[in-house]
């Protein structure tokens, strides 16, 4: 292991992306992920890279096609807002199956809504978010560190798969600071034969494209898409277990929601309540086996997230509507205190279980 | 029995989709003459719009990305910055580079991207089955300006050689036609100077070149090109809007 450090998390994600070599990025400035871009700036001239404050939104994605065309690693971010422009390219991404990481460091909305964390993007980014079948690979860091090593692995999975890898964070894992070790470890390397590189007058040309005007073929290329997640539901998944052995309530977290659960459940745990937490770290692909296995064992469970409910679907659907699954949330910017999670596990602990 | 006339190498054999009297065959072919003359084939990367050219990268040899509407100076931005030393060229048409991808033309020129830029204008969306443009002229009948484009509900055309002659970071900026042998060897004197802007690391040159669209114009061929010299060009005049090594050369 590195030595540690301390940093924001919106830094941590980019020396993250650095580290693990990506030497082009391009951005906009959006609160609360701004320094990011303001990192990148310092750094890249100095490796030698590309950093470039783009127009818009739609223009650094369109930049990320560009570079992923090419084969080399690439990233931007933004905030919820201006992931709503990134939705064309990061759609064309899917399209033309190409590698890029994309991090989102969520506020609330919608329309221009607050600079406050929230979680509210999860639809958007678990169920793809722009027009089309396609899913992003959706990781979703509960700390700085995290920030980091999430990084590493989504530039990793971007380039196994060929496809969008999404950092979904929010406004308090973007801005608050902890130690933090950046050891990429083993950068893999992958081929990348349909590469843009210039066909040196040596081989066929490549083609970079989402353009199928013969419908046979567009199916044919959407299921092998989704064999290709289909391999990745069963082999990707990452999560975290907390007190999940004699839980009788399972509390479903992801990022700073589940920090301030894991206090909760632990004023629970104090006060003989049996209740643990699976905490997703990628939200898609989503952990639905480990749920629907506790929801044989557990009388009910409870998702913890700053949405008016979103996570909470995945749930039920994971669990198959076995067991109830309660609701514990603050949005708009607003995040749950420990206190407001606990008097949920209360209430469930007292009448959960009966639908 | 010595050839005279041949095919470009540039081009595949694929065969043109566009319409009868379509000009985009021409530019095609001006393009990958270029390329050929400047022996680039092997390092050059198109980036294909969203229109009639969209297909673009069946027709040349050379490695191409196709980008959303509108998008394709960003997308060059992105190929020309990972790998400098590659001639990235975009080929779009009116709607796409003067409409919905004006912002990222213009900062593309601001930004002095070393990249050319073919911008085919024949004053209608084509493949959408001939909608109004930003470049429809006044008064000119289209699916959506059924009574004529009225400059009092929709405004004007926009003259995009006239606006970027104005960015401070375009390099190079002309406007040419096909519609005659004259015109057409002029054009490819242009292309070719546009991607030899590039291969000099001289910044971000564009060529405008007028176009037919006798199809969505109702028109015959011949027809076509002659409402080029009647209509179009007068209102979109012909000559070099910005060269500022002739510039500085002149100086």
């Amino acid at each position: 292991m590195s030595e540690k450090v301390l940093m924001k998390g919106n830094e941590a994600i980019a020396e993250a992306a650095i580290l693990a070599g990506c030497n082009h990025y391009f951005g906009y400035p959006i609160t609360p992920q701004t320094e990011v871009a303001a990192y990148m700036a310092k750094r890249m001239p100095k490796i030698g890279g590309t950093f470039l404050q783009a127009e818009s939104e739609v223009s650094a994605i369109n930049m990320v096609i560009g570079v992923a065309s090419t084969g080399k690693r690439v990233m931007t971010s933004s905030s919820s807002p201006g992931v709503s422009l990134k939705a064309e390219g990061i759609s064309y991404l899917a399209g033309c199956d190409l590698p890029a990481v994309v991090v989102n460091v969520q506020r609330g909305g919608p329309g221009l809504g607050g600079i406050q964390p929230s979680q509210s993007d999860y639809f958007q980014s678990v169920k793809g978010g722009g027009h089309g079948d396609y899913h992003n690979i959706v990781l979703a860091p509960a700390s700085v560190q995290e920030m980091a090593s999430l990084t590493f692995k989504a530039f990793d999975l971007a380039d196994k798969y060929s496809m969008v890898s999404m950092i979904l964070a929010d406004g308090t894992m973007g801005q608050m600071m902890e130690p933090v070790s950046l050891d990429a470890g083993e950068v893999n390397t992958y081929e990348k034969p349909w590469a843009l590189t210039g066909t040196n007058c040596e081989r066929k040309h490549n083609i970079v494209n989402s353009l199928y005007l013969k419908p046979e073929a567009l199916e044919q290329k959407n299921f092998e898409r989704y064999e290709k997640y289909k391999q990745i539901e069963e082999n990707e998944v990452m999560y975290e277990e907390y007190l999940m052995d004699d839980a009788e309530i399972c509390v479903v977290s992801f990022g700073i929601t589940a920090r301030v659960a894991k206090n909760a459940i632990n004023e629970a745990r104090a006060k003989g309540i049996k209740v643990g937490m699976i905490r997703p770290i990628t939200l898609w692909p989503f952990p639905k086996k480990v749920l629907c296995d506790a929801a044989d064992k557990c009388k009910a469970f409870i998702s913890v997230e700053m949405s008016m409910g979103q996570m909470i679907e995945d749930i039920e659907l994971a669990i198959r509507c076995k067991k109830p699954v309660y609701l514990c949330n603050r949005v708009g910017g607003m995040i749950p205190s420990p206190e407001e999670v606990l008097a949920k596990i209360d209430e469930v602990n007292k009448n959960g279980g009966a639908f | 029995m010595s050839v005279v006339f041949e095919k470009p190498k540039a081009l595949t054999d694929a065969v043109l989709h566009y319409c009868p009297g379509c000009t985009h065959g021409i530019i095609h072919r001006l393009v990958a003459e270029v390329i050929d003359e400047l022996g680039i084939e092997g390092k050059t990367i198109g980036v294909a719009p969203v229109g009639c050219a969209v297909m673009a990268y069946d027709y040349f040899t050379c490695d191409f990305v196709q980008a959303a509407h509108g998008r394709a100076p960003a997308v060059a931005t992105g190929v020309k910055r990972s790998d400098p030393s590659k001639i990235v060229f975009t080929y779009q048409g009116d709607g796409d580079l003067a409409a919905i991808g004006t912002a990222e033309t213009v900062h593309s020129a601001a930004r002095r991207e070393n990249i050319t830029v073919i911008f085919v204008n024949n004053a209608i969306y084509g493949m959408t089955g001939g909608q109004m443009a930003p470049t429809t002229l006044p008064g000119q009948v289209t699916q959506t300006s059924p009574y004529g484009r009225d400059v009092e509900t929709v405004g004007y055309p926009v003259k995009v050689c006239e606006l970027l002659s104005n960015v401070d970071g375009a390099a190079y900026i002309e406007r040419v036609a096909v519609n005659n042998v004259k015109n057409v060897k002029n054009a490819k004197k242009a292309i070719k100077k546009a991607f030899q802007n590039q291969l000099e690391g001289k910044g971000f040159s564009l060529i405008e070149v007028v176009s037919t669209c006798p199809t969505n114009w109702g028109m015959t061929p011949e027809k076509a090109l002659e409402w080029v010299e009647e209509k179009m060009l007068p209102y979109y005049p012909l000559g070099v809007y910005k060269d500022i090594y002739a510039e500085e050369e002149a100086k």
